[in-house]
């Protein structure tokens, strides 16, 4: 089997000089969010961050220190109170805000295997609350700091519009997300507030690995992807630097896919499936 | 010491930021090591990798020494 291998990210120098931003939803140095910050901060933009509690905290304060962030603030988007804070110090410290980057999203891991039919009221409103919800409101605080403009991105995956194993009630929510990114765009656009996703192929980070069977998607999406492999961090780093500069000016209520080209497929090369059944 | 033994062993060493002698056959993650829920499940992606291997859920659960890890990777190879 071929394989092809990633590029590093190009010299992206200063694309993003004089540009501040917040990025939501950094848990460790797997984090989608981690690989975009690290685009983010190659390319000269000055960043905020938010973690949840102080398991993340641990993990995430030394990793944003070591790029130069001191505006950091602990936020839970289910608490109001947390982001009245959050949005507070960002007005009191940066007086406006040029990006988001939203990368929040749960559901019960109990619900993430067996079937979506099962899924229960109370799972099914907060996975849509913190993993659909939270995006618009977090649009909704960030306007007033964006007179000058500004692009919000969020994260997504083809299992919101195509059945994927074990994906169950995050498919709705995700499904939800991007149509809210489509309204978000309408709502925004006239001040100049672009609203775009980002729908990665699937990887090996923390809320990934909550999916069950996420070690088959993972094989398969690499086989029968045509690229032959699964996307890493600089993959999502540098289609998100597209996304939030002015590179991509003209862009919103956009998905857009970086998944090695897998949700091109209709349906997989035989060989694929071989390869990705016979484990590692 | 096996090749794979003192491999696991620098993967948690530098995952917990532990001493190297700390980190016996029978220390446990959580109660000996410091690891929290969230370590538990960053060391097995860093084995998984390391090692080129599959952990599934029900034998991670299992895992809660270091020799187990070491026993587990051992039972693939």
């Amino acid at each position: 089997m071929t394989e092809t291998t990633p590029a590093a990210l190009p010299a992206v120098g200063g694309l993003m000089k004089g540009k501040r931003g917040l990025v939501m939803g950094v848990a460790n140095d797997r984090s989608i969010a981690w690989g975009i910050a690290q685009a983010l901060h190659a390319a000269g933009a000055e960043l905020a961050f938010t973690y949840q509690g102080a398991a993340f905290g641990k993990r995430v304060l030394p990793m944003v220190q070591e790029l130069g962030s001191s505006l950091i603030e602990e936020a839970d988007v289910e608490d109001e109170a947390s982001l009245d804070r959050l949005f507070a110090r960002l007005q009191r410290e940066w007086g406006r805000l040029d990006f988001v980057v939203h990368a929040i999203a749960f559901s019960d891991k109990e619900e993430l295997k067996g079937r979506y039919v099962d899924t229960t009221r109370a799972n099914f409103k907060r996975s849509l609350d913190i993993s659909c919800f939270s995006f618009t409101d977090i649009a909704r605080r960030s306007l007033p700091l964006m007179s000058a403009g500004g692009s919000l991105i969020t994260l997504t995956y083809e299992g919101a519009t195509r059945v994927m194993p074990s994906y169950n009630v995050m498919g709705i929510a995700k499904a939800a997300l991007e149509a809210s990114v489509r309204y978000l765009a309408a709502d925004l656009g006239p001040q100049g507030v672009r609203v775009n996703a980002l729908s990665a192929g699937p990887m090996r980070t923390l809320a990934g690995s909550v999916i069950g069977g996420a070690r088959y998607v993972y094989r398969l999406s690499r086989e029968a992807a045509p690229l032959r492999r699964n996307v890493e961090l600089v993959d999502v780093g540098g289609a998100a630097l597209y996304l939030l500069s002015d590179l991509s000016a003209g862009v919103t209520g956009t998905v857009h896919f970086v998944d090695s080209g897998y949700h091109a497929i209709g349906m997989p090369r035989q060989d694929a499936y071989k390869d990705s059944t016979g484990g590692e | 010491m096996s090749d794979i033994a003192q491999r696991v062993k620098k993967i948690v060493v530098e995952h917990l930021g532990v001493e190297a002698a700390q980190v016996k056959e029978d220390a446990k993650f959580i109660d000996d090591l410091g690891a929290d829920s969230l370590d538990t499940v960053e060391l097995v992606m860093a084995f998984e990798e390391e090692f080129s291997i599959e952990i599934p859920d029900d034998a991670a659960e299992k895992i809660q020494t270091v020799g187990d890890a070491i026993n587990f990777i051992k039972s693939k190879g």
